[in-house]
């Protein structure tokens, strides 16, 4: 690979072939659950795969899905998109379990699976921690867990779940993820405890995938004024494919009512825009603008900082054709933050080189 | 510039706020425990009415689930989107360097100096052994 | 010397503001309605009250910043609730800002939403009763929305038959916070009457859907509260949307009322690209979304979005349409918009006048 790195692709999907690839890595008695109960796959149905969204058909190829193996997320990937690295976040809907205990040790299986079958196998390759999400306890041991391995360079948890995650039961997940350096990425997705919108369960997927986004301004408005960035004045989030648009009009309307209200929420101690910009990342796909550079460039204005965005192509989700994931209308100057340096900055990880990994010593480049 | 007798400094009591007009301006006056301070009638934000506003104190908070009050009635909270203004300097809770309320210097003359001195306010009685509240704008 | 009430003065009479106020909202009380409600029914609220989707007996289920969500000047000097007396709501918003027409929505008690769907009939039938009493009745200026016990789809579309063609009434009022989507089927009967009848539907934030008012589960405080209108509204319009309503009822006109309006462009963007993807689940939708949102949905403006730049509100109010932009003060409550300092001062005399009030006269056919 070439020492100068143009492209730092921040979200990637690994598809899991079927809850049988995970028997290798579960303890006898979950293998033996699965065989005994039948249980033949924990799929979420937040991505249908058969779902024209769930996967684009040049990358799909005739198949239901895609995104199954290295070589090909080599080819359409690394060499497709021109990506130097990929951050891998596994979507099987290990978070979906009900019981704890079953949900844990699924997602400790998944996190093997993708170390062995994965990470090992390209250099260029780095993984987020997917984190159970019913118990802390869980989700703190196993973020302590991979985080021994540094090419898990993020935590990864959905943006709806059981209770909203700035709630303060989260926090020893937050003071873990805060002294490892480790940012907590919040992924489209659901643990369907709830229905996917505040008024109760639509009728069309369209609406489903359309509700991520409200997902994304309400966890995020409970992270703010639950007070976890004051807390934790090191904690970096990442919101995964939340559509991004929606966030101007969030930050203006939040930061107008903080005005009057911060009161209730003292701790919050400025505007919520500035939190955001100081806490928050978001990656680019998708993006929900029109074709139109010109609105498009006002719409990146309206964020008021360079600093926000990280390059992404969601593969193998299907939001753009062709090999430019990122919208037309950024300047080249700011593009080249969104490829290279934003997701540097925001993951510190990536600094540190997998075995024969030729990342410059400071990170960056030049 | 207007020099002008606006109150009777015992007719506004500790706790207490009164609203005068002083050279065409809108102003409340506010006793803070026998202190006097003068702001503009008018909010900075969108213009509500500060005289309406509740007193209370500053809640702040060293981290989060921890609760402290201070300035105890020495904040104003306009009556409209609740903006807190500091009774002692104007200055605005939420954005202290650009929205604050107008603040008038008060000052308290004795009765008997305004009958003599050149600033008495025609309309306004003045008996030599009260304390006055004396507005300059 | 001193003075009760300095007015800052409006702009001199040759260039009067001339607002229409999209969301007044005046307070009754049971016993105004008592006249229009069966014994059974006084009987039933005075024993069990009202009964809310949500856990408390009384009030609301995240206490507000200040009393009654009220402005604290809004207090009627002789007693009541804010906006529960005429004259006092003539004096402090009608008559000081020289509004043309004031549109008054009712958020309680009228038994929308209530858990007795018998008794939500009862009440929204009291309730219109009682506002041209005590409203529309007594003050021309004043046109109120039709209450409608909405989880009742076809109660409802009688009730907008019964009172549609009375000069009071100038919308149908639904509440944002409903038990189920707004596309969803069993409210079709009343998009399908207001549409037939000429009348906009106005969807008002708040009320209590009975689900956790997150996808994630329950928000711990009022601000998160304020904030989740818009997650609220961008869930119910898309439903709309994609459940074919616009398709169903071509004249149909729904106006969204104090969510704000910064978030409806992105929105828009947002269906128009899964639109694209996934139209195969969705054949019923003939345009993309954005354009039934841009030829059916109107936007109060209050609260309005304060933003760190002037011209990122122009570019969304360009982006949303300056025809579909209606004025709205939110009187009585905290967070009011004065008409005459809301506005970016940089908008047009012409932007000025559509949005304080042409729009608004448009939609509704105001003289």
């Amino acid at each position: 690979m070439s020492p100068i790195i143009s492209a730092i692709d921040c979200d990637v999907h690994p598809t899991l072939p079927g809850m049988k690839a995970l028997l290798p890595y579960l303890e006898p008695v979950w293998r033996d659950m699965i065989e005994v109960r039948g249980i033949d796959s924990f799929e979420s149905a937040s991505y249908p795969p058969h779902a024209p969204l769930s996967a684009r058909p040049d990358w799909r190829d005739g198949r239901v899905r895609a995104g199954m193996d290295v070589p090909e997320i080599r080819t359409q990937v690394l060499e497709g998109l021109g990506a130097d690295v990929a951050i891998l976040n596994c979507l099987y809907g290990v978070q979906l379990a009900l019981n704890e205990d079953m949900g844990n040790a699924f997602t400790r299986a998944l996190n093997d699976w993708v170390r062995a079958e994965w990470l090992d196998h390209d250099l260029r390759l780095r993984a987020s921690i997917v984190l159970p999400m019913h118990n802390v306890e869980h989700a703190c041991d196993e973020l302590e867990r991979c985080a021994a391995d540094p090419r898990f360079v993020q935590a990864l948890m959905l943006c709806m779940g059981e209770v909203p995650l700035g709630r303060r039961s989260w926090w020893p997940l937050y003071a873990r993820a805060e002294k490892l350096g480790i940012p907590i990425g919040i992924h489209a997705g659901s643990s369907f405890r709830h229905p996917v919108t505040s008024l109760g369960w639509p009728s069309f997927y369209m609406e489903d995938y359309a509700a991520q986004s409200q997902g994304f301004q309400s966890q995020l408005t409970s992270l703010i004024t639950e007070g976890v960035f004051a807390k934790h004045p090191g904690l970096k989030v990442v919101m995964i494919e939340s559509g991004v648009t929606w966030l101007p009009g969030y930050m203006w309307r939040l930061s107008k009512f903080w005005r009057g209200l911060r009161f209730e929420v003292p701790w919050v101690d400025r505007p919520p825009l500035e939190i955001v910009r100081d806490h928050v990342r978001l990656t680019i796909q998708p993006f929900d603008a029109p074709e139109n550079q010109e609105i498009v460039t006002q719409l990146i204005d309206q964020l008021q900082s360079d600093d926000l965005l990280l390059y992404s192509s969601d593969y193998p989700h299907w939001h753009f054709d062709g090999q430019d994931a990122m919208p037309p209308g950024i300047s080249p100057a700011l593009a080249r933050k969104i490829r290279i340096d934003n997701p540097l900055a925001t993951y510190g990880r990536l600094a540190i080189p997998a075995p024969s990994l030729t990342l410059p010593a400071n990170g960056g480049l030049a | 510039m207007a020099r002008q007798v606006v109150a009777a400094a015992r007719e506004i009591e500790p706790g207490g706020r009164k609203l005068v007009e002083v050279a065409g301006r809108a102003i409340v006056v506010f006793n803070i425990a026998g202190e006097f301070f003068a702001l503009a009638n008018r909010c900075p934000h969108k213009a509500g009415e500060l005289c309406k506003g509740k007193i209370s104190g500053f809640i702040s908070s060293p981290e989060p689930g921890v609760y402290e009050i201070s300035h105890e009635g020495e904040v104003i909270r306009c009556p409209w989107h609740g903006w807190e203004f500091h009774i002692r300097t104007g200055k605005s809770w939420c954005d202290p360097r650009t929205m604050n309320a107008r603040a008038f210097e008060v000052k308290v003359e004795k009765g008997a100096q305004l009958v003599e001195g050149p600033y008495v306010a025609e309309t306004f009685p003045v008996l030599v052994e009260d304390d006055y509240l004396v507005i300059e704008v | 010397m001193t003075t009760d009430v300095l007015r800052p003065s409006l702009d001199p009479a040759s260039n009067r503001l001339c607002v229409i106020d999209c969301d007044v909202h005046p307070k009754d009380s049971i016993e105004d309605m008592k006249p229009y409600l069966a014994k059974r029914w006084i009987d039933y609220l005075a024993t069990y009250g009202v009964r809310s989707r949500h856990g408390f007996q009384n009030g609301f289920l995240y206490p507000k910043s200040q009393p009654q969500a009220a402005r604290r000047d809004a207090w009627p000097p002789d007693g009541g609730l804010p906006a529960s007396n005429l004259k006092f709501m003539q004096e402090q918003l009608l008559d000081f800002y020289d509004i043309e027409y004031g549109v008054l929505n009712f958020l309680s008690p009228t038994g929308q939403g209530a858990q007795n769907s018998d008794l939500s009939v009862a009440m929204a039938y009291a309730s219109n009763e009682a506002h041209r009493d005590r409203w529309t009745g007594p003050d021309k200026r004043l046109k109120a929305s039709i209450v409608v016990p909405y989880e009742d789809g076809e109660a409802s579309a009688k009730e907008i038959v019964r009172l549609a063609g009375m000069p009071d009434y100038a919308q149908v009022q639904l509440l944002s916070r409903m038990s189920e989507l707004a596309g969803k089927k069993r409210y079709w009967p009343i998009y399908e009457a207001a549409s037939e009848l000429g009348l906009p539907v106005g969807i008002h934030v708040f009320g209590y859907s009975g689900w956790a008012s997150t996808n994630s589960g329950w928000a711990s405080y009022y601000i998160e509260e304020m904030a989740e209108h818009c997650t609220s509204c961008q869930a119910l319009l898309t439903s709309l949307i994609v459940e074919g309503v616009f398709e169903q009822f071509p004249k149909l006109k729904i106006v969204l009322i104090e969510a704000g309006f910064a978030w409806l462009p992105a929105l828009g963007y947002r269906l128009d690209k899964l639109w694209k993807t996934l139209r195969s689940e969705v054949p019923h939708l003939k345009r993309a979304p954005s354009e039934y949102i841009r030829d059916h949905v109107y936007v109060t403006t209050q609260p309005m979005e304060e933003t760190e730049k002037p011209e990122h509100l122009l570019q969304i109010m360009e982006w949303i349409g300056w025809d579909k932009i209606l004025f709205a003060t939110d009187y009585p409550h905290w967070d009011f918009d004065d008409p005459r300092y809301t506005l970016p001062p940089t908008l047009s005399r012409e932007r000025r006048r559509q949005i304080l009030s042409e729009n608004a006269r448009q939609l509704y056919g105001f003289a």
